[in-house]
């Protein structure tokens, strides 16, 4: 464990961190990044706690359990959207039109529109969820391995 | 029931998928509920299986669209070329189809009381399931760069299986093998895909066989794609990886890595026969793939003919039956520009190569249940110190004795019929390669009479005195794999004129392919 | 500036990436020097992926806000993204199994290491 002041300026910037990661994963229909991009964002600021913090002491915020259960259901619910389309075909953009994120974006250059995009940013949500949760959980395996521990399932 | 066949190429591939990430939420409900989840998911991929397979070979080639407006709606309105991500159901794909759902499905059967105990079951079926994905997805893609991540999806689900044994040190060497062979291989394989999508600007399969011309640029691509590919399925001499790996995956899943290599198989055919298809120097081509056939069958059965360990002798006995694949299809790839040979013994002699591929897994995978069902019992795979097994675990010596005559090329068994069509057709060709194939067999039903005579014949062995039979699970397992291999080898006939003509015939006729994409050419 | 770099120069450097990193890889012993190629071989093949794409005075492949009208071709970027993604997952699995090696063995080296032989 680093000492007191690196903890609370760790503290202190993951909320900023853990912000700009889900704007990088909100926004990934209109600007570079998406579901990918925006988890690892939030990861490294998991590391950065990682660093600042013993990985005993980050064992017990981030509980196995939640991790598991957050990385199935972003895959199910990714999986789950994939399938709402079936009645036309599998993967189909269903959302285009509708209300909910159904406008169509204007052609040319533009400020774009957030709600755009159909299934799209939904999906984005969904891998977002899956990689912060996969990726945290090999992070923080890996640390527990080097510092000696053994972890079960 | 019409809906349910248009739509089953992506619920094949899309149902294991689900299966996989809902198996760590049901496994909290318990062993039971994770076991009959699987089971019931897997029936009704088998079934969706079946019936694109009844489906293919009576109407034809079967494309799916991932995102369209209609399933077969390849080029919308105005578009010159696909734009969409696809799959293309022919076949030689249906065909690889069906022979890794039934190795799967023996292997799910056998693995159901095998990891009584062991810790991290949640993740050993997900991996199954994965693996199961990733594999019928490179059977069925119709394109480059889908085909790549299903490549790599197979091979992170395989090399996870294989090191699953974590306490003992060998099993991670195998798996780390295993990956650090299918990373290399999969990059070689992406470096093709940028250079032929730099000249193309296409990405699918079809399209690509459509507007290629064979630069330099192209050779190269061809030579890195072939390359990657040997590579994977164990040719010599790109092979060694495969002992190590065979050897030390647990329970089922050596069948299903053992399906995994060739699975690639396939698609280095799909590359050859319909990617580039007549632009090829066909003679040159082939020849190179008859002499790494040639390479691996010898080299194989004589690196295993010494070797104590049973899994390590099963899986030499693979890397060597695999070159008979690679004769057969070679011998009909070198005569492909010639019509006269090619229809007198080219097409039957990718008939036996390509009948050989789903009698080879049979007996193969029949092998390795075995030897796995020994390790259960007595836990040691050294045959120096097996002794007097048939007296207790009689199904096991009777399944070794049927695959051990299937993989010798015995009547009336699978492997014969295969063998005998590969014999006929390359004596045509050149007799000397015949002579080293029929001289490779004998020696294969050496090494394994050996090892039966010390294994399961002899005197009984004190310490082995109570061994029992192994569980039942694990018996219906072998025994759907057993009856496959006897019922080939009584009806050859009927498997290769419904399930491996087609199957021929699409790989030696590329036009059927463009055509279900880019519409008849006017 | 960037007219006095050439053209072939990303591509340049792509290929000395992947012929030190096959050399890595065929010839080193220690098991994180071979992971370490991996990792080199997967940037050489992801670096000449997006130079594939790229055309001379092009912008960003997005509309939001974006003034230019060529743009790089956008294909290649979505390869390099999945193949980045695949090569995290990768790179963890062969981090995993080394360490747990290291645990077994005692040892990096790849012929000390060794339990499989013949």
């Amino acid at each position: 464990m680093l000492s007191k002041i690196v903890r609370t300026v760790t503290n202190g910037f993951m909320p900023i961190i853990i912000i700009f990661g889900l704007y990088i994963i909100a926004h990934g229909h209109l600007t570079p990044g998406g579901g990918f991009q925006g988890g690892a964002v939030v990861v490294s600021g998991v590391v950065m706690l990682l660093v600042a913090f013993n990985s005993q002491e980050l064992k017990k915020s981030l509980r196995e359990r939640v991790l598991s259960i957050m990385e199935s259901s972003g895959a199910l619910i990714f999986i789950g959207l994939a399938f709402a389309g079936i009645g036309t075909v599998f993967a189909y953009n269903l959302l285009v039109g509708s209300p909910i994120f159904g406008h169509i974006p204007p052609t040319g250059p533009n400020p774009g529109d957030i709600w755009t995009g159909g299934v799209i940013p939904l999906m984005n949500f969904a891998v977002g969820l899956k990689v912060i949760a996969g990726l945290s959980a090999v992070v923080l395996a890996l640390a527990l391995f080097s510092s000696g521990e053994e972890v079960e399932e | 029931m019409d809906s349910l066949i248009t739509h089953s190429p992506a619920l094949i591939v899309a149902l294991p998928l689900v299966a996989a990430f809902a198996i760590p939420l049901i496994s909290r409900a318990g062993y039971r509920a994770r076991s009959t989840f699987s089971l019931v998911i897997f029936g009704l991929v088998t079934f969706l299986v079946a019936v694109l397979a009844v489906d293919v070979h009576s109407v034809g080639i079967r494309v799916y669209t991932f995102g369209a407006t209609a399933a077969e709606l390849a080029l919308p309105g105005g578009y010159m070329v696909p734009v969409r991500i696809m799959f293309q159901v022919d076949g030689m794909s249906i065909f690889m189809g069906i022979i890794i759902t039934t190795v799967t499905l023996a292997a799910l059967i056998y693995s159901l009381h095998f990891l009584k105990g062991q810790t991290g079951q949640v993740r050993f079926y997900s991996l199954m399931m994965l693996l199961y994905t990733g594999m019928m997805g490179l059977a069925f893609t119709g394109d480059m760069f889908n085909l790549f991540v299903f490549l790599e999806i197979a091979s992170i689900a395989g090399a996870g299986l294989a090191a699953y044994r974590t306490n003992m040190a060998d099993a991670l060497e195998g798996g780390f093998k295993y990956i650090v062979i299918s990373a290399v291989s999969a990059l070689m394989v992406l470096f093709a895909i940028g250079i032929l999508y730099s000249q193309y600007n296409v990405l699918s399969i079809a399209a690509l066989a459509n507007y290629m011309q064979y630069t330099t640029l192209d050779m190269i691509a061809l030579g890195l794609l072939g390359g990657a590919f040997v590579m994977k399925l164990a040719g010599v001499p790109l092979h060694m990886w495969a002992p190590d790996t065979y050897t030390v995956a647990p329970a089922g899943t050596t069948p299903m890595i053992l399906a995994a290599s060739y699975t690639s198989m396939y698609v280095l055919y799909r590359i050859t026969f319909t990617l580039y298809g007549v632009h090829i120097d066909s003679t040159a081509i082939g020849w190179i793939v008859i002499v790494v056939g040639v390479l691996s069958m010898f080299i194989g059965v004589m690196m295993a003919v010494h070797q104590t360990d049973i899994k390590r002798m099963m899986a030499y006995h693979a890397i060597s039956q695999g070159g008979y694949m690679l004769l057969g299809v070679g011998v009909g790839l070198a005569v492909l520009a010639n019509p006269v040979a090619l229809a007198s013994y080219g097409r039957d002699a990718i008939n036996g190569g390509v009948f050989h591929i789903i009698n080879h897994v049979f007996y193969k995978a029949l092998l390795f249940m075995t030897a796995e069902a020994i390790f259960f019992r007595i836990g040691t795979r050294d045959t120096n110190k097996m002794g007097g097994l048939a007296r207790n675990m009689k199904w096991t010596a009777a399944f070794y004795i049927i695959g051990a005559l299937a993989i010798s090329g015995i009547p009336p068994l699978n492997g014969f019929a295969s063998k005998l069509l590969i014999y006929e057709t390359v004596l045509q060709f050149n007799p000397v390669l015949a002579v080293i194939a029929m001289f490779v067999s004998l020696v294969t039903l050496a090494s394994f009479a050996k090892v039966f005579y010390s294994a399961f014949t002899g005197p009984e062995m004190p310490a082995y005195r109570e061994v029992r039979e192994v569980p039942k699970s694990m018996i219906i397992g072998m025994a759907i794999l057993a009856a496959c291999v006897i019922f080939f080898g009584i009806f050859p006939g009927l498997i290769v004129d419904n399930i491996v003509a087609p199957a021929t015939e699409a790989l030696i006729n590329q036009a059927p392919y463009i055509n279900a994409v880019m519409g008849a050419v006017p | 500036m960037t007219e006095h770099i050439p053209l072939d120069f990303p591509f340049l450097a792509a290929a000395l990436l992947m012929g030190i990193s096959f050399y890595i890889i065929i010839f080193k012993k220690n098991l994180i020097k071979l992971i370490m190629g991996v990792a080199m071989l997967a940037a050489g093949v992801n670096l000449f992926l997006v130079a594939l794409g790229y055309r001379a005075g092009g912008g960003a492949p997005i509309y939001t806000g974006i003034p230019k009208e060529t743009m790089v071709l956008p294909v290649p970027q979505a390869l390099t993204l999945t193949s980045i993604v695949i090569n995290v997952a990768v790179l963890a699995l062969m981090l995993t199994m080394v360490i747990r090696i290291y645990r077994h063995t005692g040892s990096l080296d790849s012929e000390k290491s060794r339990k499989l032989k013949g």
